[in-house]
């Protein structure tokens, strides 16, 4: 059984006791646990069941390449699936539950999956859900969907923050390990601005456990110094809990702070996203243990050593009672001397190398402890828990020879770099024969904007496993950092370490050598994922030689894990099933995060009331109070329609348009883009702009225009007033305000720099007010002010004056076909002057009217709009608009591409008027048929609708289209499709449905 | 994501306060101009792997359109410079020679 | 008018720094030759400001001049100063290819205060907001999230920000949050 020592445990503070569930179990644990040390203190060795076959897993590691101990964690609003137990810290009141298992995590159902393993090997879902087609719909994806994924989706709203952080450093040392630290002092002391992140909870990473040496003291000792001395230097930051995510161009890196996932009850966000741009990245991220492949290894109960030993020294936990250590290296020995320190039992240590250890494992023997070399583990036994081992020779087929009783393996394939942030970016790696594991290529690092490396490996991220050898590349690391800036090194000298010789490893990628397929079957790769020896050999075997298309059929390496601990041995099996070298099978391409992190994190402040910035008039809080219906319009939000108690949507626009058309009504247009052009050019510019002729407008007046792009497809429209010789005001559509201003400064900028003349957007200066219908005039004359009659202001005329105290703009334009003002004042003022008004037209019945009412009343006048008639491929002469195309300017945008004989083609769909005859709305969206069938055997189409209502006005459905030959078939009936599949008949009329001579706006 | 500096305003901007603008040192061809000209002044673009001239726009900044040399396969920046000009500046196509002798780009060498 | 209001009216939050709407601001577009000697003289008339370099504010009696970009400075005053400013720019600029516009009511303006008021900002900005990057004076054009934006710090070592007036409640928004207790950084 795993059980707490009743000493040791280096991370522990034993005066401090945690209470935490799991699975509705009460437990306890001590501060500086982590989840997973505190389970196996309470002899909860298996924590999960794997992904396809269900079968029972343990922990197998004690950090960030967890494959296994994966559970939910917390319940409603903090509720998190897949959390690696082995990264969780313990805290008071944590609640933990397994999951992938149904209906408990000791009786699993699925497990029926593993009986039949052998019928779903590699590539079993391909294979298999090819055919019928129709079957996947109904059976394969149901069933799919069902047994798939791992944890399960939270069902309530986080309940957390989050947020992001933009920082700014020379340089970004990732890794709090020895190697990391002694880099940041070298950097550091040579003046450097250094920001140093560790992900766990404590700095010296593995060399605390280890031990050793450095400057004569104990190397604890010694971290706790360079800790220090950091943490005194101001030029130096040193986070904790923060891991390096990801290395990103132009030495852009994510670090991935966890400020309170061990605090829960504290203040503030959970995550940080620090945002960080750095001029060089020191990569001092330490080396993985390797997995050993043989029969049984992903039983509970099989861990790596090194995890071993950190759960002895670390947390004060032993594993198992009797622990057999199997290993191709002598790091392991470590482990052994460990437990047996521990006052625990190691009946053996299978060394896979015929010649065995070197001055480790002479210590090892001296402790008393029995050494088989050439030997490995043919079989592990036991089913929810290691029994025990059966011994065979490496290099032999797994001949049984002895089986030892045990409840713990410790094994060690030997340790590969930690390359992944060296990799993102681009750095290169290379095989290093001796250690068997892939480095970094110094000659290939990631290059930043100035073609130069960026990234520096450090320590045994780079390959040294010796922590003489660790400390000086770290410490040269760091000068090389700092060079690279331009300092000079500074007064940090590189630590004093006794080299501790070892032995050569000897690369093991199957134990025993010759394992059969039956061996093999049970040997596993990915643990999280369920790919075995056999899987990855099968894939080989069917063509997949490709390292990534392996991945892809076995899924080896695609868990959350992102194989960690699977991608080398993996790579090495597909090698030897390949019969090529290892560099010759290359790696899988390693991508950010380094381990995954939450979608909060991602999202920073961008979640619920600020997810998107929603713009709002200065009239926004009186529609709010009226209980105004909103629609967007690009980020703005304009009220659709003012319903009243009991009326429907379509009601409250009726209503809106009957009234405006009767007597009064107004309209918050405070969102129209205005665009201020100023200069000697401004109007030779505008008259390359619009379409029509600008330059001629005389001041006071306006003029509607159209602009296009250089593709000639409409992409604006609006009124243009002129203001003195120089100044030109432009209205653009809401959504096209910023646009159509960097649309001209593009032009102004990057074309015609040599003309005089300047922009900028007013939009916003403004609150603007359309005051709309035959007692428009009326109501604007009780407010008093400025002579608004049809003498003083006629139609198409602004002035500026004042209106009830107000200081004013008003233009005389009218996107309905009523007598219309729209009047602009200063946006401090817009909601005094909107309560002015309705003040001043309550006499008038006069109320306020939205974007539908708008809508509906310019279509009955049969005004385009903008993203309704245009959809980026329409011209103007689609559009009937021909009158406000100039014909006698010799260049405007889009002109020469409206020359094209595409666009003057005659059988382009052209605007036209449709009237349903029986009065219906023709769908939104709805496409006129013609005859016969198109090559896919769909209806032929011969135009479609572009606005469609219901007009109050006319008491029927009214639409506008564009239609082939349209303007030639007047009179004409033709069909429209429907959703339900059957067709309205409407007739081809002319787009102004209303006021055809334009006599009511003109008064 | 990467940064460049702002030839107006010498902000090294990142990523998000830009805005890609396409290639640079296009031509325009207005009316009169024939069907070859035009086609390739609308649609006709580079697609480089290697140097490449293209347009920002530093628009959550001074919103000044400049113009940079970089390579789209390291992200190498040989230089941004004012839009104001029909070609690239000796020091950049200099820069350019250094890492890749013998480059052209369109009518640049 | 008497009933002149801004877009937050009273806004503010405490947190580890606080953030607050200052209320109406004059602000005037100016855009034209900065190296033109009329146009540096009437602008100091107005504000009695030198021109300010790249990247800067300058400070007179009446007010501030941002540098907003190489043909535009951002001058910023009371209230009230800022049609009569644009009556005297635009006579001062006769002649000179210029134009001067009143921006005041497009605005919203926030501060942030507080010995850590940076690190509001750079949760949300893409700027080194250290003391050496960005010391007193130092004036910036940026991305606030998700929204453009523009500020300049003081010589108390507050930040004054100036966004669109639609805005201002997302950028309100997002400041507080920003500035909320427990959320200190703890580098700026």
């Amino acid at each position: 059984m795993s059980t707490r020592l009743s000493t040791g445990g280096k991370y522990l503070n034993r005066s401090d006791q945690r209470r935490f569930t799991f699975n509705g179990k009460q437990f306890t644990g001590y501060e500086g646990d982590t989840l997973a040390s505190a389970l196996l203190a309470n002899d909860q060795m298996l924590m999960g069941r794997s992904f396809k076959y269900h079968r029972p897993r343990g922990v197998v590691a004690s950090g960030a390449e967890e494959p296994n101990a994966l559970v939910n964690l917390g319940t409603g609003g903090t509720f998190e699936p897949n959390q690696r137990a082995t990264t969780t810290e313990l805290f008071d009141g944590l609640t933990a539950t397994s999951q992938n298992h149904w209906p408990s995590l000791e009786f699993d159902i699925g497990v029926a999956n593993n009986a039949m393993a052998r019928f779903f090997p590699a590539g079993f879902y391909y294979k298999t859900f090819m055919a019928p087609r129709a079957a996947w719909k109904h059976v394969f994806e149901p069933i799919v969907r069902q047994s798939a994924g791992l944890g399960q989706v939270p069902k309530d709203r986080d309940a957390d923050t989050y947020e992001h952080f933009y920082a700014f450093y020379d340089v970004v040392i990732v890794g709090g390990g020895v190697a990391g630290l002694q880099a940041a002092l070298a950097a550091g002391s040579a003046g450097a601005k250094v920001l140093l992140m560790e992900q766990t909870a404590h700095l010296g990473g593995r060399a605390v456990i280890d031990g050793g040496e450095v400057d004569g003291k104990p190397v604890d000792a010694w971290v706790a110094d360079a800790g220090e001395t950091l943490d005194a230097m101001p030029n130096v930051t040193v986070r904790l809990r923060m891991m390096g995510a990801g290395v990103y161009d132009h030495g852009y890196v994510l670090g991935y702070e966890r400020v309170r996932d061990h605090d829960p009850m504290a203040e503030g966000p959970r995550h940080r996203l620090w945002r960080i741009r750095t001029q060089q990245i020191v990569t001092a991220t330490g080396a993985i243990e390797r997995p050993l492949s043989f029969a049984g290894n992903d039983i509970p109960g099989v861990m790596l050593a090194s995890a071993v030993r950190d759960y002895v020294d670390g947390y004060g936990v032993s594993p198992g009672d009797r622990t057999v250590v199997v290993t191709n290296n002598d790091d392991a020995y470590r482990t052994a001397i460990s437990l047996k320190k521990a006052g625990l039992e190691v009946p053996v240590i299978l060394d896979a190398r015929a010649s065995g250890g070197g001055a480790l494992a002479d210590e090892a023997k001296g402790l008393g402890i029995r050494v088989e070399t050439g030997k490995g583990i043919a079989k592990v036994k036991g089913g929810k828990r290691v029994t025990g081992v059966a011994v065979c020779a490496q290099a032999g087929e797994g001949a049984v020879l002895e089986e030892i009783a045990c409840d713990a393996v410790a094994m060690s394939g030997g340790w590969s770099p930690v390359v992944h942030l060296w990799s993102h970016c681009g750095g290169k790696l290379f095989w290093d024969e001796d250690q068997a594991h892939f480095r970094p290529d110094p000659n290939r690092p990631p290059t930043s904007h100035d073609g130069k490396g960026f990234v520096i490996p450090a320590g045994s991220a780079n390959g040294p496993m010796d922590l003489a050898e660790v400390m000086g590349d770290a410490h040269a690391a760091g000068l090389a950092a700092a060079k690279a800036l331009g300092l000079k090194s500074g007064k940090a000298a590189a630590p004093k370490v006794a080299p501790q010789p070892e032995a050569a490893m000897e690369p093991v990628w199957l134990m025993p050598q010759g394992a059969g397929p039956k061996l093999r079957m049970k040997a596993w790769l990915d643990y999280q994922n369920d790919v075995k020896v056999s899987d990855v050999r099968l894939a080989a075997q069917e063509g997949y030689e490709s390292v990534e298309h392996t991945k892809r059929y076995t899924t080896l390496g695609m868990a959350t894990d992102q194989g960690k601990l699977s991608n080398i041995n993996g790579l090495a099996v597909l090698s030897d099933a390949l019969n090529q070298p290892i560099p010759a099978t290359g790696t899988t391409t390693f991508r950010p995060p380094y381990t995954p992190i939450s979608f909060g994190a991602i999202a920073g402040e961008a979640r619920a009331d600020t997810f998107q910035p929603l713009r709002k008039t200065p009239i926004h809080d009186w529609h709010e109070a009226q209980g105004a219906f909103f629609e967007p319009v690009g980020h703005w939000r304009r009220p659709y329609c003012f319903p009243r108690q009991g009326e429907t949507h379509s009601d409250a626009v009726n209503r809106e348009i009957n009234q405006t058309r009767k007597s009064v009504g107004l309209l918050d247009a405070s969102t129209l883009g205005k665009i201020i052009v100023k200069g000697p050019d401004a109007g030779r510019f505008l008259d390359m702009l619009y379409t029509n002729m600008m330059s001629t407008l005389k001041p006071g007046k306006c003029r509607y225009g159209l602009m296009c792009n250089e593709n000639g497809f409409l992409i604006d429209d609006g009124v243009v007033a002129r203001i003195d010789e120089d100044t030109f005001l432009c209205h653009t559509t809401t959504g096209g305000a910023e646009r159509i201003h960097g649309w001209m400064e593009d032009w102004l900028q990057c074309e015609w720099w040599d003309w005089k003349v300047f922009t900028a957007n007013v939009t916003e200066q403004f609150a603007q007010i359309a005051v709309v219908g035959p007692n428009a005039r009326k109501v604007l004359e009780k407010l008093g002010g400025m002579d608004v009659s049809k003498d003083a202001l006629a139609f198409m005329e602004w002035k500026d004056g004042q209106l009830g105290g107000f200081d004013c703009r008003a233009y005389r334009i009218s996107f309905s076909g009523e007598l219309s003002y729209e009047i602009a004042v200063p946006a401090s003022q817009g909601r005094a002057f909107w309560d002015a008004l309705l003040v001043a037209g309550e006499e008038f019945g006069m109320m306020p009217y939205g974007t539908e009412a708008l809508h509906v009343m310019r279509a009955e006048k049969g005004f385009i709009m903008i993203g309704d008639e245009t959809d980026g491929t329409v011209i103007p002469q689609d559009l009937g608009l021909n009158w406000a195309i100039s014909k006698k300017k010799e260049d405007f945008l889009g002109k020469r591409a409206q020359e094209r004989p595409h666009m003057t083609d005659p059988s382009r769909w052209k605007l036209v008027g449709l009237e349903t005859l029986d009065g219906s709305v023709i769908p939104d969206g709805s496409y006129a048929i013609a005859e016969g069938t198109n090559a896919n055997g769909q209806r032929n189409t011969q135009g479609r609708v572009t606005s469609t209502y219901y007009s109050p006005t006319l008491e029927k459905g009214i639409a506008m289209g564009l239609v082939l030959y349209g303007p030639d078939r007047m009179g004409e009936v033709i069909e429209f499709n429907k959703v339900d599949g059957s067709t309205v008949a409407a007739r081809i009329v002319d787009p102004v449905f209303y006021d055809k001579d334009g006599e009511k706006q003109n008064v | 994501m990467l940064t460049l500096q702002c030839p107006y305003c010498g902000v090294w901007a990142e990523e998000t306060e830009l805005h890609a603008e396409g290639e640079a040192h296009l031509k325009r061809f207005g009316p009169g101009s024939d069907d070859a000209d035009f086609e390739s002044y609308l649609f006709m673009r580079e697609n480089p792997k290697g140097v490449h001239f293209e347009r920002w726009r530093h628009s959550h900044g001074c919103g000044k359109f400049f113009h940079a040399a970089r390579c789209t396969m390291t992200l190498k920046v040989f230089g941004t410079y004012p839009a104001q000009t029909l070609e690239p500046p000796q020091d950049i196509k200099d820069r350019i020679s250094e890492t890749y002798p013998g480059w052209t780009w369109r009518n640049f060498k | 008018m008497s009933d002149l209001k801004s877009a937050l009216p009273g806004a503010r939050f405490d947190g580890f720094a606080t953030v607050e709407e200052t209320g109406l601001r004059g602000m005037v577009t100016l855009r034209g030759d900065l190296s033109s000697k009329v146009l540096a003289k009437a602008v100091k008339a107005a504000v009695g400001a030198g021109m300010p370099q790249s990247g800067q504010v300058s400070r007179g009696d009446k007010g501030l001049v941002a540098w907003m970009s190489p043909d535009e400075l951002l001058l910023v005053v009371a209230h009230d100063l800022a049609g009569d400013i644009v009556v005297a720019l635009n006579d001062a600029l006769k002649g000179e290819h210029a134009l001067a516009v009143n921006v005041s009511d497009a605005r919203a303006v926030f501060r942030i205060a507080g010995d850590h008021a940076a690190e509001v900002l750079a949760k949300l900005a893409p700027v080194d907001l250290s003391d050496a990057a960005f010391p007193p004076g130092s004036f910036r054009r940026t991305r606030l999230a998700q929204i453009p934006a523009a500020f300049w710090r003081n010589e108390d070592g507050s930040f004054e920000l100036v966004c669109f007036r639609s805005v201002a409640d997302y950028a309100f928004g997002i400041l507080s949050k920003s500035a909320m207790k427990g959320s200190r950084v703890g580098v700026l």
